[in-house]
């Protein structure tokens, strides 16, 4: 391993540390902005102009609060369940492609962290993993509203999970690899052969399937079962104060940042934006300009994520299983089928 | 059994159709819905820098009134004290020593003259019973403060400023 190799890894990952705590940090302000758009409000609009600082105040506040550990909680687990929760949150970043090669002094850089050959299968794993510093703060807080949370987190993770990776299989079936910067390159252009290249074209029922999915894993409205303020105080967190709850309530945002960077690789064309090849740009330009569309992307499943966390109300806990379960387990092996009659019809008759 | 009145309204439950039991396009509705209020005027007053104009019949903190000379118009009477259904206004009566004439009105003034503004109601009762027009709640709005007993208005803050020529 050459020195060169471990410096230029090392910058990239704390630039994409450091931007998804950023992104993560402006999404709670995002979050509270775009709420109160949508409910004709204006928003925090006094720490600094326009309310921008506004983050830095919340991290302020919740960095000072008292930190509260119940007597009868189980100490180290229940600070190794926020610990966790942001973890695994975190480490969801490390396979994704934020941009294709870009070339220094005769060095092709890759903008991805590690190019896993089970880029997909990574993510799944960090994705049901983050269920445990769920599961692992709401029992140790010794507190029954936790503990309900905490099942109702594991109980929906693990429902849609299914749902989720029978959609990621019938989108396996038509690229073919499980490597996600491969099946960012697959969708080069975004015209190709008198079709879209972009997966959501191909895929629209999958794509469908998977977003619904992601709003249940990342535990956002209308499934924020585990967090339901309504009937369980504060869900999983009900007992936790401070920076811990914040480690919570910011886990909760890199998920989404996550999820969104993964929508976007698998379903929207990653960093390919149209004419890409028609522009007669560099190719390191062609790069700048695919990480600037992947954050375009990113951000644009954030806001939609926020969107309709603002429009759709709560799914009762039996509609959710119904849901999960009796429509979108059938409906993903459907889309299956389908993808395998599609794919036969195409290489007999459409050679 | 008829209906007598012709009024009663038997409701039809009829089964959803594919369409309804997708949910989608109502949610596509909902949120297109949602998307509109985005660029719809906002409400909002942003108060310390803006305040909202009050209606003409606002009743806000207390005054008491000077005539045009500029002597206090209070006499003391206790009228407005006795009228206040919160008991939130005292005062003890002072007799105008000669040379005061230009300072108070009548030969009796308040020599204190104190509002609980926590224990006020603002319903105006006493502006009503004034017989000498001193007393009138034409201010803005009372301000917030941390102890209770900076709530008890004396003189220094409710009679109103002299006229100046």
């Amino acid at each position: 391993m050459e020195a060169a190799f471990v410096i230029e890894k090392f910058i990239l990952i704390t630039v994409i540390f450091t931007v998804s705590l950023l992104v993560a940090m402006y999404s709670t302000y995002a979050e509270r902005k775009v709420a109160s758009f949508l409910q004709d409000r204006v928003g925090p609009n006094r720490a600094g102009p326009f309310g921008i600082l506004q983050p830095l105040a919340d991290g302020i506040k919740m960095f000072t609060k008292e930190e509260i550990i119940p007597t009868h909680a189980n100490k180290f687990l229940f600070i190794a369940g926020p610990s966790l929760a942001i973890l695994t949150a975190c480490i969801g970043t490390a396979v994704i492609p934020w941009g294709s090669n870009i070339e220094i002094a005769g060095r092709t850089i890759p903008l991805q962290v590690a190019d896993v050959n089970v880029g997909v299968l990574y993510i799944f794993g960090v994705v049901s993993l983050g269920v445990y510093g769920i599961m692992i703060g709401g029992w140790a807080s010794n507190n029954k509203y936790s503990l309900m949370g905490a099942i109702r987190a594991a109980s929906q993770n693990i429902s849609y999970e299914i749902a989720m990776g029978l959609s990621i299989i019938a989108l396996l079936m038509s690229t073919g690899s499980l490597s996600l910067k491969v099946i960012a390159e697959q969708q080069s252009g975004f015209w190709a052969h008198g079709w879209f290249t972009w997966n959501a074209f191909q895929q629209p029922l999958g794509f469908l399937i998977f977003l619904i999915c992601a709003f249940a894993e990342t535990n956002r409205s209308p499934f924020d079962l585990p967090e339901c303020e309504t009937e369980l105080v504060g869900g999983y967190h009900t007992e936790y104060s401070s920076m811990k709850l914040g480690f919570y309530l910011f886990a909760e945002y890199i998920n989404m940042f996550v999820s969104s960077a993964v929508m976007a690789t698998l379903y929207f064309g990653a960093y390919n934006f149209p004419f890409m090849h028609h522009l007669g740009l560099s190719a390191n330009m062609i790069s700048i300009l695919g990480v600037v569309f992947m954050m375009l992307k990113i951000f644009f499943f954030i806001f939609f994520f926020m969107w309709v966390r603002w429009t759709i109300p709560r799914f009762r806990y039996d509609q959710l299983m119904n849901l999960g379960w009796k429509v979108l387990i059938p409906l993903s092996i459907a889309n299956i089928v389908l993808t395998g009659i599609w794919i036969t019809v195409k290489d007999i008759y459409f050679k | 059994m008829e209906s007598l009145s012709n009024r009663k309204k038997v409701i039809e439950q009829k089964p959803l159709t594919l369409m309804e039991r997708l949910y989608l396009p109502a949610i596509v509705k909902g949120m297109a819905i949602t998307f509109m209020h985005m660029f719809k005027k906002k409400p909002t007053v942003f108060y310390p820098e803006q305040q909202r104009e009050f209606s003409e019949n606002w009743r806000g903190m207390h005054s008491l009134k000077r005539d045009e000379e500029g002597r206090e118009r209070c006499t003391a009477c206790g009228l407005c004290a006795l009228s206040c259904p919160a008991e939130a206004i005292t005062m003890i009566a002072g007799e105008r020593q000669k040379g005061e004439e230009n300072l108070y009105r009548e030969e009796k003034y308040a020599a204190v003259y104190e509002i609980n503004m926590l224990r006020c109601i603002f319903c105006g009762l006493c502006e009503e019973a004034c017989p000498k027009e001193a007393i009138y709640l034409d201010g803005p709005i009372v301000p917030s403060d941390y102890l209770r007993k900076d709530f008890i208005y004396g003189k220094e803050k409710l009679v109103e400023e002299p006229f100046k020529k």
